[in-house]
């Protein structure tokens, strides 16, 4: 007879229920890599037949001017189809980076205040109000952008196009702020009361506190969150397609219409031949989204350790 | 822990010091007794909530001489300390009746300032806790938030600082290294640099020695000892023996109550309480 200490605790159900668990963390790992390798056997297609410089641009010949000119354009629908990526990641790059900033301020100034500032009872009804702003469908937000806000930004600023890259960006904004909060506010809160009451014993008042002693440990949760926000920003599609105008033009105007990496994609892949060059330019824009974006998650989760490292020492 | 190997000869002059209920032996040292009073508390109730937490206390603390508060965990100790610097208003529902004078001055009076308050009485914690900073800032904390910016000026500050925390030696070639690289006996060293960085009178200390090695406690020890010329010192421990070596007042809190307050050499060799002689003498507690 064996010890009870020594008899095998596990039977069937749990064994079943780990190997369940096993599978489900598998899989999704599988899907994850499935994505990436179709992804990319198909972006790559398009160097099959195109020129790999065509990315930046081509030289076209142009009517009026009466001599060739290089011109930098995304113009799939032509003679000449024109797919530089040079307008398309200028425009992304229009939106997210100001959207970002945006965010940014106002979410750092709300996770502290959230964080160090606010009553419990003030709390309590402001964080649940931020779940349910981060479960608005960005279709709503890209509605109220494009219907109401588009028009008092141009009556504000006077601008020539009404719906352009900055109305994207208030938009994006409004839809990464959420989750920025939320991991800045949570890397203010893992820092100790013992460096808080630390800088208070030495007659630091709340604000120094918070500036000088919380946001400074917290900096890495704090990059993060804006590291995230801006993959976030980058990937966002709903509002950009009906915000932003969408006219894919190579400038540094945070008032001009632009036309971001997603919103082309959503725009022309539902109608494009399957197996053409301008398919495979698509795949293309959406690997190079991918690598963007994937390399910006990798390098907030790398910060996000250091921090919790940095923390426990 | 603290049972007294034998009974007889407490009291007596060894050739060392005098023996205590706790064992060891107490160091003889010039006499503070008649110091002047740096902290005078009276009535001193204080709440956490609806519960109470320190009933009726009143005590005088003598200024430059080391108290020991000694006492079962959750009698109040740290309450106690709380309440000197006010770091007690950091905790919701906390409030305090009664009153706390420092050098005359009703520290809960209205016209009080915290911040200045909490410089000239300087906290060390139970936990070392050093800023996730260089070892310089975290010295140079205190003076910066108090508006000292010149780089020279600082680092005349953060040097005398070390010297007098007796660390100045391990840690001068590599100030701008992280304080968390520090054993942990160097950075409560570095804590109490960065107290001593403020220009505070008295210092207060949560059991500073109870997370270290007995080496690094002995460093701590010494460096009470030395700093005690020059400050008030409030000490809570939970070593007898500690309290013994490197306090000239003791003070035995129980349930919230202060049961007796003397001279260290009289509480330890021949208490007025039974109870007193009970918890030092390691029959309870
Ligand atoms: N922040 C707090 N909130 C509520 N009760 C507390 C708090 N801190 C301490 N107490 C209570 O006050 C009493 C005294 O605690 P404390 O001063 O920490 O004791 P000691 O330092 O002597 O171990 C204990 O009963 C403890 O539970
Ligand atoms: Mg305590």
């Amino acid at each position: 007879m064996r010890h009870r200490l020594t008899k095998k605790s596990g039977n069937f159900s749990e064994w079943l229920i780990q190997k369940l668990l096993l599978l489900a963390g598998i899989s999704s790992m599988l899907i994850m890599a499935l994505i990436f390798v179709f992804l990319f056997k198909e972006a790559v297609r398009f160097f099959f037949t195109a020129n790999p410089f065509d990315l930046i641009g081509k030289w076209v010949y142009d009517d009026w001017e009466g001599h060739y000119v290089f011109k930098m354009m995304w113009q799939s629908i032509s003679e000449v189809p024109k797919y530089s990526l040079i307008p398309l990641i200028c425009g992304s790059l229009l939106v997210a980076f100001p959207a970002t900033v945006i965010a940014g301020v106002l979410g750092l100034g709300c996770a502290i205040y959230l964080s160090e500032l606010a009553p419990s009872k003030v709390r309590e009804i402001l964080k649940p109000t931020l779940e349910l702003l981060a479960g608005i469908p960005s279709v709503v937000i890209g509605f109220v952008m494009l219907a109401f806000i588009a028009t008092f930004i141009q009556n504000t600023f006077h601008t020539k196009f009404r719906l352009n890259a900055f109305v994207g960006a208030c938009g994006v904004a409004l839809a990464v702020l959420p989750i920025m909060i939320t991991i800045a506010e949570d890397a203010m809160r893992a820092v100790p009361k013992d460096l808080r009451d630390a800088s208070y014993a030495l007659g630091a008042t709340k604000w120094q506190t918070v500036w000088g002693t919380v946001v400074p440990a917290a900096v890495s949760g704090i990059s993060a969150a804006i590291i995230l926000g801006f993959g976030r920003a980058l990937g966002e599609t709903m509002i950009v397609l009906m915000a932003t105008g969408n006219a894919a033009l190579v400038t540094g105007n945070i008032f001009s219409s632009v036309r971001t990496m997603t919103a082309n994609i959503a725009a022309e892949l539902g109608s494009v031949a399957q197996g053409s060059e301008h398919y495979y330019a698509l795949f293309l824009v959406g690997a190079v989204l991918f690598t963007f974006t994937f390399v910006l998650n990798l390098v907030s989760e790398i910060v996000l350790n250091k921090m919790r490292q940095k923390l426990r020492m | 822990m603290l049972i007294a190997e034998e009974n007889q000869g407490i009291g007596e002059k060894t050739n060392m010091g005098t023996r205590t209920l706790a064992g060891g032996v107490l160091s003889d040292r010039e006499d503070v007794t008649r110091n002047p009073i740096k902290i005078f508390t009276r009535e001193l109730d204080m709440y956490y909530g609806a519960v109470r937490a320190l009933q009726g206390i009143t005590a005088e603390i003598k200024e430059r001489a080391v108290t020991a508060l000694i006492g079962p965990s959750g009698c109040g100790k740290s309450t106690f300390l709380r309440t000197l610097n006010r770091m007690n208003d950091t905790i919701p529902g906390a409030r305090i009746e009664g009153t706390v004078m420092i050098d005359g001055v009703n520290i809960y009076g209205a016209d009080v300032n915290v911040a200045a308050l909490r410089r000239m009485v300087g906290m060390v914690f139970q936990k070392q806790n050093p800023f996730p900073k260089s070892i310089f800032d975290n010295v140079a904390y205190g003076p910066r938030l108090h508006g000292i910016t010149d780089k020279a000026v600082l680092e005349h500050m953060v040097e005398e600082s070390l010297k007098k925390s007796a660390i100045w030696d391990e840690v001068k070639d590599r100030l701008d290294t992280s304080a968390m690289q520090l054993s942990g006996g160097q950075q409560q060293r570095l804590c109490i640099a960065r107290v001593l960085a403020v220009g505070p009178e008295i210092i207060l200390m949560d059991e500073p020695a109870s997370a270290l090695d007995p080496l690094s406690t002995a460093k701590i020890e010494e460096l009470i000892h030395q700093l005690r010329k020059n400050y008030t010192i409030v000490i809570v421990t939970h070593n007898m023996q500690q309290a013994a070596r490197v306090s000239d007042f003791t003070a035995y809190f129980y349930m919230g109550s202060l049961v007796e307050f003397g001279e260290t050499k009289t509480i330890f060799t021949n208490p007025t309480k039974k109870e007193t002689e009970d918890y030092i003498t390691g029959r309870f507690g």
